[in-house]
C-alpha cells in the first residue's frame, strides 16, 4: 500500500459551502449552546476520576462545558459491556476479543468530495488537538444507557481542516473489517465492514466528537481503539469504532444498519421516544446499574443544542 | 439406585445449574452491567432448551428401544416450565416492576411478546395436568391435550427469533433442531397409516 505523506495541514478560514448555506442554523446552534454553558458552568464529572485498568493516561485534558454532572457508569460496564459485532455478538465479546486488534500503526483514508484525498497516520491526523474530557450520556438502540467520560476532540475541527469540497453534504465512516484480527466477521451478521455516516452538518455540530480515550486513559480495543466517532444525541451504534476510512460524499450514505434492516433503522437514528423501534418500545430505558426504567429523552436529552438540525423535517419518517 | 435413577438425578442437577449459577451470581456481582437482560436471556434460553429436550424423549426411546427413557419426559417438561415461569416473572418484577399499562401495551404492540405470551399460557395447562392424579382423571383425553407441547414449542422458537436483532444463528439453530423433531412425528404417522405392503 502507498501511504502519500499526509500534506502539511493548516486550519482553513473557508467555510464548506454546505455550512456556509445553513450559517444561521449553525449561528443559532452555537448561540444555544452558548446559553447552555452558562447554565452549566457547575464543576464537571462526578468525582470518580481515572486511573483504572492499564491503560495509558492521556495528559492536559480539558474539561468541557457539554459535560453531564450525571453518575458514571463504571469503567468496567463502560469497558466490559459493547456492542461491537466484528469482536462478536455477545457484549462481553469484545473484551474478550479484542485484544487481537493492534489500534498502531493506523492510519486512516481521507477521499471523496475533500481538497487532498490523503492517508493520515492517526497520531499525524490527532495531535494539532487539545483534548478534552466530554461526559456523555449514551442510549442504545437496545433501550439501555450508560454515562461514559470521553476524551476527544470535535469532528468539526477535524472536517474544517480536511476542507470538504463545497459539493460535499454527507461524511462516511468505515471500521477496519480484517478477519486476522476480528474474529466476528467470519459470521455475516452484517455486511462487512460497518459503515456509518452523517450529514455534514451534524458533523459539524459541536457535540460531535472523535473520541480516542475514556476515563482519562487510551481507548480500549473493545470500545473503537484507536479513534472512533461520538455522536451523544443517536443511538448508539452511530457511534462507529475504529474508524479506517472517512468519505466526503454528495449523496446520502448507505449505512450498515439500513443496509441490513431498512424497516427497523433510519440513517438518522435520533434517540427519539416518541417513535419506537418495530420490535420495541423506545420511550423507555434502563441506564445501567439503576434498577427502574427511566424515561428517554428526546435527542437523548441534548434537544436545546440539535433539534434546530432537523427543523421542518418529518422525524416519524425520517427515523 | 439404580443406574438409571443415577442418571435421572444428574440431569435434574444439570437443568437446575443455570438457575442456581444465577442465584451465585447475584451475590458475587457477576450478572454482567446489565443484569435484567442477563437473567431473561438466560431462563429464557434454558426454558427452550429444556422445551427441545423434553420432545427429543420419545424420539430417543423409538431409536435406542431404551423404554425408560420415557420417565425423564415428565421432568423435562416440568424444568422447562419451571424456567418459563422464572423467565416471566424477570419480566413482570425487574423489567418492568408491576407496571401493568406498560405490560399490557408490550403484549398487544410487540409481537415477540405476545409469542411469549402465547407459549407461557400453553404450558400452564400441561404443568397443571402433569401429575399421575391429573393423568388418570383425564384419561383419554390427557393426549391430545398434551399435544399443545408442539405449538408451545413453535411459539417459543418464533418468540426467540423475533427478539434477535442481527445474529439469527441461535434461533435458527433450534427452528432445525424442532423441525427434525416433528419430522419424527409425522415420518411414524405417514408410517402407521401406510397400506400394508402385498
Amino acid at each position: 500500500m502507498v501511504i502519500r505523506k499526509a500534506p502539511d495541514i493548516r486550519y482553513s478560514e473557508v467555510t464548506p459551502k454546505a455550512l456556509y448555506v445553513r450559517r444561521r442554523e449553525f449561528i443559532q446552534a452555537a448561540a444555544v449552546a452558548a446559553a447552555g454553558a452558562a447554565a452549566a458552568l457547575s464543576p464537571v464529572g462526578g468525582g470518580r476520576v481515572h486511573a483504572q485498568g492499564g491503560g495509558v493516561k492521556l495528559p492536559n485534558l480539558r474539561k468541557s462545558q457539554f459535560s453531564t454532572t450525571e453518575k458514571l457508569n463504571s469503567y468496567e460496564d463502560v469497558t466490559g459491556y459493547n456492542n461491537f459485532y466484528e469482536f462478536g455478538t455477545d457484549k462481553d465479546d469484545p473484551k474478550r476479543n479484542a485484544n487481537r486488534l493492534v489500534p498502531r500503526p493506523w492510519t486512516i483514508r481521507v477521499e471523496g468530495l475533500v481538497k487532498t484525498p490523503a492517508t493520515y497516520d492517526i497520531d499525524s491526523l490527532v495531535k494539532p488537538y487539545a483534548l478534552e474530557e466530554r461526559i456523555y450520556r449514551l442510549r442504545c438502540v437496545e433501550a439501555w444507557s450508560m454515562v461514559i467520560p470521553w476524551i476527544g476532540f470535535p469532528l468539526a475541527d477535524l472536517v474544517k481542516r480536511l476542507e470538504p469540497l463545497p459539493s460535499a453534504r454527507f461524511i462516511e465512516f468505515t471500521t477496519l473489517a480484517d478477519l486476522k484480527q476480528m474474529p466476528g466477521i467470519r459470521v455475516p451478521v452484517l455486511d462487512w465492514p460497518y459503515v456509518e455516516g452523517l450529514r455534514l452538518d451534524e458533523a459539524m455540530h459541536p457535540l460531535a466528537i472523535l473520541a480516542v480515550g475514556l476515563y482519562g486513559e487510551v481507548l480500549p480495543n473493545q470500545n473503537g481503539a484507536p479513534i472512533r466517532l461520538v455522536v451523544p444525541w443517536k443511538y448508539g451504534f452511530k457511534g462507529i469504532k475504529s474508524i479506517v476510512r472517512i468519505r466526503f460524499t454528495d449523496t446520502q450514505p448507505r449505512t450498515s444498519w439500513p443496509v441490513a434492516n431498512a424497516r427497523e433503522y433510519g440513517f438518522y437514528s435520533n434517540v427519539n421516544p416518541t417513535v419506537d423501534h418495530p420490535r420495541w418500545s423506545q420511550a423507555t430505558e434502563r441506564r445501567l446499574g439503576e434498577f427502574f426504567r427511566r424515561k428517554t429523552l428526546m435527542f437523548n436529552g441534548y434537544g436545546d443544542q440539535v433539534a434546530q438540525l432537523y427543523a421542518g423535517m418529518d422525524l416519524r419518517r425520517n427515523y | 439406585m439404580t443406574r438409571f435413577g443415577l442418571f435421572r438425578w444428574s440431569v435434574l442437577a444439570a437443568a437446575l445449574t443455570p438457575a442456581a449459577s444465577l442465584v451465585y451470581w447475584t451475590f458475587t456481582g457477576d450478572l454482567t452491567a446489565n443484569p435484567v437482560d442477563f437473567i431473561t436471556d438466560t431462563t429464557g434460553t434454558t426454558a427452550l432448551s429444556l422445551l427441545v429436550f423434553t420432545l427429543t424423549v420419545t424420539p430417543l426411546r423409538r431409536v435406542t428401544s431404551r423404554n425408560e427413557l420415557i420417565r425423564l419426559r415428565r421432568m423435562l417438561g416440568l424444568l422447562a416450565f419451571f424456567y418459563a415461569c422464572l423467565h416471566m416473572l424477570t419480566w413482570i418484577v425487574l423489567d418492568w416492576f408491576f407496571d401493568v399499562a406498560s405490560m399490557a401495551a408490550d403484549v398487544t404492540e410487540r409481537p415477540y411478546i405476545m409469542m411469549g405470551m402465547a407459549t407461557f399460557l400453553l404450558l400452564v395447562p400441561l404443568a397443571a395436568t402433569s401429575t399421575t392424579a391429573m393423568i388418570r382423571r383425564l384419561g383419554r383425553r390427557w393426549q391430545p391435550l398434551h399435544r399443545l407441547v408442539y405449538v408451545a414449542a413453535a411459539t417459543a422458537v418464533i418468540h426467540f427469533w423475533w427478539v434477535v436483532k442481527a445474529d439469527f444463528r441461535q434461533p435458527r439453530l433450534w427452528a432445525v433442531a424442532l423441525c427434525v423433531l416433528f419430522g419424527f412425528r409425522v415420518w411414524w404417522v405417514l408410517q402407521a397409516h401406510a397400506p400394508a405392503r402385498a
